[in-house]
């Protein structure tokens, strides 16, 4: 068996830097959480790179079960990215609510290693495996408040019903080995090309299944009620991990198994085209306008990351490499707003349930004026206004759903995307125009700040240095 | 020389915005300073734009093709012909003056005032001479911010509706604009078989050739968008609130220059790009077009409030531009686009004359004045000049481009109605109605009221604001030629366009001969 060494060095990184050394290391050194720290922004950072210097050397390996180069490497170097933001966040948080353990660390990486692998998996079980690293990481990491009940219901929730998907995904992906006898990616896409599925009637049942489980962890429409109690309940620094990194990781693999089930030549393919763009459209329309009623701002973000979902569908509804490198772009301007977001709500909450409340950010462009202009981007950066990278990334999904002729879906996306304005802009409102009442203490970022920097700047530029970018994306499909 | 000037007009104000951050918040003088300099520096790169500019082309001049986004096709092309000559110009006048009027007025946040100011005069200029479309959507949505921003945080009572309001009303069309854009590139690109496009240029020349009901479908997302800011009648509710809301310097920008995007895009984008489509909708729009300028004169009436009554009277004004673009006739467009020069001085003046009252007394309420004349006499003159622009008095800038925009509806084949000409002209003379009796209500009479007794005249901040528009207003009035001789050749070419692709034949008279 010939294994591809040198292209498999990110993967092997993150796993040797979690599995054989990381935990060795928690094992023989106590309450030393710098070290833990340090060690593991290391990784990640060794991983991105590595992810980078091998991104050309493209392929299969470990008996074709991994692909290698490309878009996974692309998404490696963006979840690596997403893990050392939110480490930096995480740190100050942590220390803050008291509950800084070595363990957050090893879970995030975990974690992240759960979702490189989803990346790059070219086998069903593969990608199994990954999903339910990367599922079972976030159960604890969701509860990691342990004496804070929220958090609690939040783990418990996100758990009992993130097993009911994976049963789904499970069920889905046995039905399409039935009707096409194999799990690799390539080969199920061959034989759904040439219509020669053995039971097409299964297969297609095993598609939508598999459409079900994946609506699950993008948080979907009419799979989307669990994201709201979850992200709302979860430590924040946790919230802004999986609602950006997880949710890019579950669309790295949403891309490839739509790929693999959605050849041009397939009668299906119209017909789960359609499926996904009402899916699209209802996930669009239910999360911003359940958005604009709320008055807690995580579950205002929560909401929004659910209609941020739909748009992000649109890419794989129109099918095309401008779809896929739409949603490529879209979902990595995604993770740096929606995590900023996050964080700043992090820098300025107490005790995991107190200043969570819209309201409480009435006059904070007074109080802490870098804090709202970072918001302040990230709200319009979501709202798609341009010059920001939002905007462009709706933009790129907007061509490639009119392209592929769903012009529909593009106009409810539009009407949408105004209702949205609407609760982004109150906030901004709210930090703005209005007066701050009562006295507060400043709020103290620390290494939080960094991330803050690095997300606002991202939204900002982004944007508009994308050209070697999405000429990049486009080559991959 | 001249893209050199191009250039630095376009982003001098993004320099100026940068240039402002690293002063220091404390030094509001420093800064106020910065901002104007910047701001005058513009106007004087602007002016540099004339000398070189060839009057009797009528296709894009000092242009710039910058690569940007290559795999979407977006480039920074820029360009200008006769109409966006004029309206740039119009941009870097007003600034200048926005930033003088604000000098007194906003004290709180300073440094962010003046930042998003010439943030909003960079998406304005772009607008105006942006030859792609993507990158006119980016300059488009870029105005979107500041304004919301400067309405809402230095604004009157109920500043933050207003804004509100304003950045909703807009963002509609605008998106519904962005499907458009989208569309309209990707059926290009077809027609071409090169693929997705955003240039211009390329746009112009194969649009008319799209599936018909397409571009009706495509006509309509871009007049709904540029209607609303325009704005037309029944989309104009956000304007009154808006302006009224808003402080001076933001009044005077969105009277003097934000209201002609709507124009400017109807003329550059609807006329241009689907003159069939145009034809056909052109006697509906007409009809919401007199529609407003009635009901815009009437409301306007009515006003208890000064400011109010300025902001329903551009309702009214507006309405003749887009009648004049509408009959698509020579005489017509080039009166529209001159109106909308026009407007943006006699109104904008008007705006700053409300400013400076409301500086001196803290309301806006009619009543509450009355023989102003007898304390601010030097003011009285200037108020009276820019109330008879507007009113269209000949010898003022308003005369010729009402004349010209009436002229254009009433030998309009297109419109082929003299009604809409008839019905319109009566909007001048209510225009004179609610104009002359505000005067008369607030600056002739007793003064009887004590808090009107000690008045202070125009201070020379004032009469910096005031003379450099009362200038232009006369010299359009005397000799519009001079303006309207770099309009013509761009505004015949899209007047020609409309009769290549439509059969209908348009201009009655060579321009040429009623100037004399």
């Amino acid at each position: 068996m010939h294994i591809d060494y040198f292209g498999s060095l990110p993967l092997i990184a993150i796993w040797l830097g979690l599995g054989a050394i990381g935990i060795t290391i928690q094992a023989f050194v106590r309450n030393n959480t710098r070290l833990v720290f340090g060690y593991y922004l290391g990784t990640l950072l060794l991983t991105a790179a590595l992810a980078v210097i091998t991104s050309g050397h493209k392929g299969t390996t470990f008996q074709d079960m991994i692909t290698l180069g490309g878009v996974a490497n692309y998404f490696d170097v963006l979840f690596c990215t997403a893990g050392i933001l939110t480490m930096l966040a995480a740190r100050p948080y942590l220390q803050r609510e008291g509950a800084e353990l070595d363990e957050f660390y090893t879970l995030l990486v975990s974690a992240t290693a759960g979702m490189m692998l989803m990346a790059h998996a070219n086998n069903l079980l593969v990608l199994f495996v990954g999903i339910e690293l990367m599922s079972i990481t976030f159960y604890v990491m969701a509860g990691f408040l342990r004496t804070n009940i929220r958090s609690v219901e939040a783990s418990l929730k996100y758990f009992l019903l993130g097993a009911f998907a994976s049963g789904f995904l499970v069920y889905g992906m046995s039905l399409v080995y039935g009707a096409t006898g194999s799990l690799q990616y390539d080969l199920i896409r061959d034989v759904v090309a040439q219509n020669a599925t053995n039971f097409p009637t299964l297969f297609a049942i095993g598609a939508v299944l598999m459409a079900v489980a994946m609506s699950f962890k993008i948080a979907a429409f009419p799979f989307h009620q669990w994201a709201p109690d979850v992200y709302e309940g979860s430590p924040t620094v946790v919230t802004a991990f999986m609602s950006t990194a997880g949710k890019a990781a579950a669309f790295s693999a949403f891309m490839a198994l739509f790929i693999m089930l959605m050849p041009a030549t397939s009668t299906l393919t119209p017909k789960l085209q359609l499926m996904l763009a009402v899916v699209s459209a209802i996930t669009m329309l239910v999360g911003n306008i359940t958005a604009v009623v709320q008055t807690n701002i995580k579950r205002m973000l929560a909401y929004s990351s659910i209609a941020h979902a739909g748009y992000l569908l649109m890419g794989i509804v129109s099918n095309t490499a401008d779809g896929y490198s739409g949603i490529v772009f879209y979902v990595t301007s995604y993770v740096f707003m929606q995590l900023g977001a996050f964080v700043v709500v992090g820098i300025l909450e107490r005790g995991n349930d107190s200043r969570l409340e819209i309201n409480d950010y009435a006059g904070l462009a007074k109080r802490e004026p870098m804090l709202a202009f970072s918001m302040a981007v990230f709200m319009l950066s979501l709202a798609g206004i341009p010059p920001f990278a939002g905007f462009l990334g709706k933009y790129l999904l907007f061509v490639s759903a009119i392209e592929t002729g769903y012009t529909w879906l593009t106009i409810v996306a539009v009407a949408s995307s105004v209702i949205s304005a609407y609760f982004y802009l109150g906030l901004i409102v709210k930090m703005y125009f209005t007066e701050p009442s009562g006295e507060r203490e400043p709020a103290t970022s620390g290494l939080a700040g960094i991330t803050l920097v690095v997300t606002t700047a991202v939204s900002i530029i982004l944007g508009l240095i994308a050209s070697p970018f999405l000429s990049t994306f486009r080559s991959w499909w | 020389m001249g893209t050199a000037a191009l250039l630095a007009t376009l982003f001098a104000p993004l320099a100026g915005s940068l240039a402002l951050l690293f002063i220091h918040r404390d030094q509001a003088k420093a800064i106020k300073t910065t901002a104007l300099v910047f701001s005058v520096l513009t106007f004087l790169g602007s002016t540099l734009l004339v000398p070189g500019f060839d009057a009797s082309s009528s296709s894009m001049q000092f242009t710039v093709d910058m690569p940007w986004l290559t795999s979407i096709d977006a480039g920074l092309r820029l360009g200008i012909d006769g109409m966006s000559l004029l309206l740039v110009l119009l941009t870097t006048l007003i600034m200048p003056i926005a930033f003088l009027t604000s000098w007194k007025s906003v004290t709180k946040s300073v440094k962010e005032f003046n930042v998003l100011m010439l943030l909003l005069q960079f998406g304005m200029t772009g607008v105006f001479m942006a030859t792609d479309t993507f990158l006119f959507y980016v300059f488009w949505e870029l105005i979107l911010i500041p304004m919301y921003f400067i309405i809402g945080i230095w604004g009157g009572k109920d500043r933050i509706y207003a804004a509100i309001k304003f950045f909703l009303y807009t963002l509609v069309g605008s998106l519904l604009m962005l499907i458009a854009i989208i569309w309209l590139g990707i059926e290009v690109g077809k027609l071409t078989h090169t693929g997705f496009t955003s240039n211009l240029a390329v746009l112009r020349e194969h649009a008319p050739m799209i599936a018909p009901q397409i571009q009706t479908w495509l006509f309509l997302a871009f007049a709904l968008s540029f209607l609303i800011k325009v704005p037309l009648f029944p989309l104009h509710t956000w304007l009154p609130d808006a302006h009224v809301q808003a402080p001076t310097a933001g009044s005077v920008i969105l009277a003097g220059v934000l209201l002609k995007l709507g124009t400017y895009g109807l003329i550059r984008f609807n006329l241009d790009l689907f003159p069939a489509a145009s034809v056909q909708f052109a006697t509906p729009i007409s009809v919401l077009a007199v529609v407003g300028i009635i009901y815009g004169a009437l409301v306007a009436m009515v006003q208890t409030d000064i400011k109010k009554l300025v902001a329903y009277s551009s309702v009214s004004h507006l309405g003749f531009v887009v009648l004049g673009i509408f009959s698509m006739t020579t005489e017509g467009v080039q009166g529209a686009v001159i109106q909308m020069v026009n407007h943006g001085l006699s109104t904008g003046m008007l705006f700053l004359c409300v400013g400076a009252l409301y500086e001196r007394r803290h309301t806006r309420e009619i009543a509450d004045y009355g023989g102003i004349t007898s304390v601010m006499p030097r003011f009285a003159v200037l108020f009276a000049l820019a109330l008879f622009a507007s009113v269209g008095l000949p010898g003022l800038n308003g005369f010729v481009g009402e004349f010209l925009t009436l002229l254009g509806a009433f030998t309009s084949p297109v419109l082929n109605n003299p009604m809409f000409a008839i019905v319109s002209a009566s909007g001048v003379i209510f225009a004179a109605v609610y104009l002359l009796w505000m005067f008369q209500r607030v600056m002739f009479g007793t003064n009887d009221n004590p808090k009107n007794k000690h008045l202070p005249d125009l201070t020379a901040s004032e009469y910096w604001q005031l003379v450099p528009l009362a200038v232009f207003i006369i010299w359009i009035g005397v000799a519009p030629r001079h303006f309207m001789h770099f309009s013509e050749s761009s505004v015949k070419a899209v007047v020609e366009r409309v009769g290549t692709f439509t059969g209908k034949v348009s201009s009655v008279l060579p321009l040429q001969q009623q100037q004399r």
